[in-house]
């Protein structure tokens, strides 16, 4: 107990409600408060990368270059890819798991309540940095969100620097967010909740924070070089003193590939506690899927050179890191197949959150599948740095992470206000979004196999028919998106009453205290039978 | 119910944790350079070569040379032929033109690499411009032999070489004092 208690702001005794006035937000160390800034910092970030997106599909509307400069352009869209990436989707499911974990676990708060504090707050000051750039002389980062030296480095902005200290800000965030995680999870379950009782959002925050701790670090290290080689006079990533730039994009993807499942285990998670309450069943296979996040979190260390096949590995190297990541759908491939057999026979009803989860299994897959056709090393020869790649990670992006984002928010919303939110809009929401974003990422699949290159302001004309219906689903998708702000105050402010446990077959302890929860929780443990 | 001893126990474990991959995140360098050796990757060609071989009579490569200038540096910069055949295990030579024409004294490296890059490692450089770095004055060209032998080894299914120099200005980095240039001490494993 003592450990939670001492480490409670000095305005706060645990008996009281929330400090009053600003200051709340910024000296709290609730995990419910925490919980909320993180959502409500993500989702502007979410609406500023978007907004980014705008742009970007503005210009590709039509052959020609017609809205803004190339030059602008490649900083939209590498701001658009880093501020989604490290704005939108980490920070919320950090605040997903600052609201849930504790509540799940029947713990009273996170076991690190001020340094959660404050690696909130280093968010925005990061974020603060790395949009400033784009207001300096030469411009903010151009050389796409991968930064791929020596374009990050010999050819980067003057403004590379802030981006460098940006991202070490991000990192440190993350680690210690990962931290708190693990030490929440792995010191203040409830007496009873072993790990095998743990509801999967848990198990799969577990593995993701292992995840940003092993490989945080690696990304820090890559940011550290590029800036000793931009102003230290290395030759990390300079092949003119025996550096080299692959190098670059080895140790770049070593963090990156883990990266993208730090996305979506998550995702994952929720998807796993939301299926199972719409279809009024258990989730099939609970052990499976713990072993199966398990082993693909192994696995996304040993596959990162699947983004490298054309650099020139040797022919051993394409065939490993090949069936390495052909192996990767095993595991996925028993998690899909679980929450179909959830699915199969259940008592279904669709509710938004349940929408978005049956959309996101559907359109999950496809995204693997593309993933599978991009991993056979020779035919990703034809398809790297087209479109295709493009099409590839925002079908595992978009209904993956972000709809997995949405299916939480609608599924947890009424505990966390203690209203309904307002179901027929919700159902609009999903499919406004459902169709804006079909129609954005199905046809880039086609561009890009007939060769159409990525991270490009203009393109050949026969492909002008199937960009202008990307960007008229992108402008939909990205409408769509203020009606979900609209959502969510709305529901905020008012609606019908929310009892403790608003769907009739969710399991769990986030249910069995009232909604809205009270700010404080589980002061004495509960009983786990 | 947790114990605070045991949080602090295991966050200094996960900061361990982080220290340690930070490292590995720079290990990864070392390691990368021995990989490519050990394994002949990427196309990186060995230091000086000190042995000799007997030549094959009944087996001929075809050694294709390119050379390029990256970018911002105006030397011009060209082999005196664009291919040779060869047999394994004979020496030869290709003699490459540099000129400075500008007016200020510079400093360049030249960087090779072999494709096939499983090749590499069956390319031996018995002399070579790309072990030191070039000190042009204004106006100065220099013309740079390089002498090579392909190993008897080699596998047979290669029967074309591409050796490519790519010249890096790096005057800003190493002022050129001397008017002959000395060995680079940074890490040249060519
Ligand atoms: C069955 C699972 C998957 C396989 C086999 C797979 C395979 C691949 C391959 C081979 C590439 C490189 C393509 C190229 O650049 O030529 C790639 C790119 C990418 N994948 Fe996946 N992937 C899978 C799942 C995922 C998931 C779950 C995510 C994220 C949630 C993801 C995100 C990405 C991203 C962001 C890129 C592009 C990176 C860039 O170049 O900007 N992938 N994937
Ligand atoms: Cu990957």
């Amino acid at each position: 107990m003592s450990a939670v208690i001492d480490d409670h702001g000095p305005a706060q005794d645990h008996a009281h409600g929330p400090a009053k006035g600003l200051m709340r937000w910024v000296l709290t160390t609730n995990h419910k408060d925490i919980g909320t800034l993180y959502l409500w910092f993500s989702f502007c970030m979410f609406l500023l990368g978007g907004s980014f997106a705008m742009v970007i599909r503005a210009e590709l509307f039509q052959p020609g270059l017609q809205i803004v400069a190339p030059a602008f352009f490649n900083q939209m869209t590498t701001m658009h890819g880093l501020i989604m990436v490290f704005g939108a989707v980490m920070p919320a499911f950090v605040g997903l798991a600052n609201w849930m974990i504790p509540l799940m676990i029947g713990a009273p708060d996170m076991a690190l309540p001020r340094m959660n504090n404050f690696s909130f707050w280093l968010l925005p000051a990061a974020f603060a940095l790395l949009i400033s750039t784009l207001f300096m002389a030469g411009g903010g980062p151009n050389f796409g969100w991968t930064f791929y030296a020596p374009l990050s480095t010999t050819y980067a902005p003057e403004s590379v620097t802030y981006f460098i200290f940006a991202i070490h800000l991000m990192g440190i965030s993350s680690i210690m967010g990962a931290i708190n995680v693990i030490a929440t999870i792995l010191n203040l379950r409830a007496p009873g909740m072993t790990l095998m009782k743990m509801p999967l959002f848990v198990w799969t925050w577990l593995i993701t924070a292992f995840l940003l701790i092993a490989v945080m670090p690696v990304l820090a290290g890559v940011v550290t070089m590029m800036l000793m080689d931009i102003h230290f006079g290395t030759s990390f990533f300079s092949a003119a003193g025996g550096g080299d730039p692959v190098l670059f994009q080895h140790v770049f993807w070593f963090f990156g590939h883990p990266e993208v499942y730090i996305m979506i285990l998550p995702a994952f998670g929720a998807i796993s506690a939301i299926i199972p309450t719409f279809s009024r069943k258990p989730l099939f296979g609970y052990t499976s899927m713990v072993y199966a996040t398990a082993s693909i979190a192994f696995l996304s260390f040993i596959v990162w050179a699947h983004h490298m096949f054309v650099v020139g590995i040797p022919l051993v190297g394409e065939l490993f890191f090949m069936y390495a990541t052909l192996l990767i759908a095993v595991p996925t491939g028993v998690k899909v197949f679980n929450w179909v057999s959830t699915m199969w026979q259940g008592s279904l009803t669709f509710e938004t959150p349940m929408l978005f989860a049956v959309a996101f299994v559907i359109l999950f897959t496809i995204g693997g599948f593309s993933g599978l056709m991009l991993a056979i090393a020779p035919a990703d020869f034809q398809y790297h740095d087209t479109y295709f790649v493009v099409a590839h990670f925002h079908y595992v992006l978009v209904p993956g992470a972000i709809f997995g984002i949405f299916a939480s928010t609608y599924y947890w919303l009424p505990k966390w206000t203690g209203h309904m939110y307002d179901e027929t809009l919700g159902k609009l929401h999903f499919w406004l979004s459902f169709v804006g974003m079909n129609l954005t990422f199905f046809p880039m699949h086609f561009v890009g196999l007939a060769g159409m290159p990525r991270r490009v302001p203009d393109y050949n004309l026969q492909f002008a028919d199937f960009n202008m219906v990307s960007s008229i689903g992108g402008f939909m998708f990205g409408t769509t998106q203020l009606l979900f702000l609209f959502i969510v105050i709305k529901c905020i402010r008012g609606g019908p009453k929310a009892p403790a446990k608003p769907w009739d077959g969710a399991e769990g302890l986030e249910w069995s205290v009232p909604s809205p929860a009270p700010y404080h929780t589980f002061t004495t443990p509960p009983e786990i039978k | 119910m947790a114990n605070s001893t045991a949080v602090k126990r295991l966050v200094l474990r996960l900061l361990l944790m982080v220290v340690v991959m930070f490292a590995f995140g720079f290990a990864l360098v070392p390691i990368y350079d021995v990989m490519c050796k050990a394994f002949g990757i990427n196309g990186k060609t060995a230091g000086q070569y000190e042995g000799e071989q007997v030549v094959d009579p009944t087996r001929q490569v075809r050694v294709q040379f390119l050379s390029t200038n990256a970018i911002d540096m105006v030397w011009e910069f060209y082999p005196k032929g664009d291919q040779l055949v060869v047999n394994p295990g004979a020496v030869n030579e290709m003699v490459f033109v540099v000129s400075n024409p500008t007016d200020h004294p510079m400093t360049a490296q030249a960087v090779p690499s072999i494709s096939p890059a499983e090749a590499a490692q069956y390319f031996h450089k018995t002399e070579c411009f790309c072990f030191t770095q070039q000190v042009l004055q204004p106006g100065q060209s220099l013309e740079m032999p390089m002498r090579f032998i392909v190993d008897r080894d080699m596998p047979k299914d290669v029967k074309h070489l591409t050796l490519a120099y790519t010249l890096f200005d790096i005057t800003a980095r190493h002022p050129p004092v001397a008017a002959n240039a000395g060995k680079d001490e940074t890490r040249l494993a060519r």
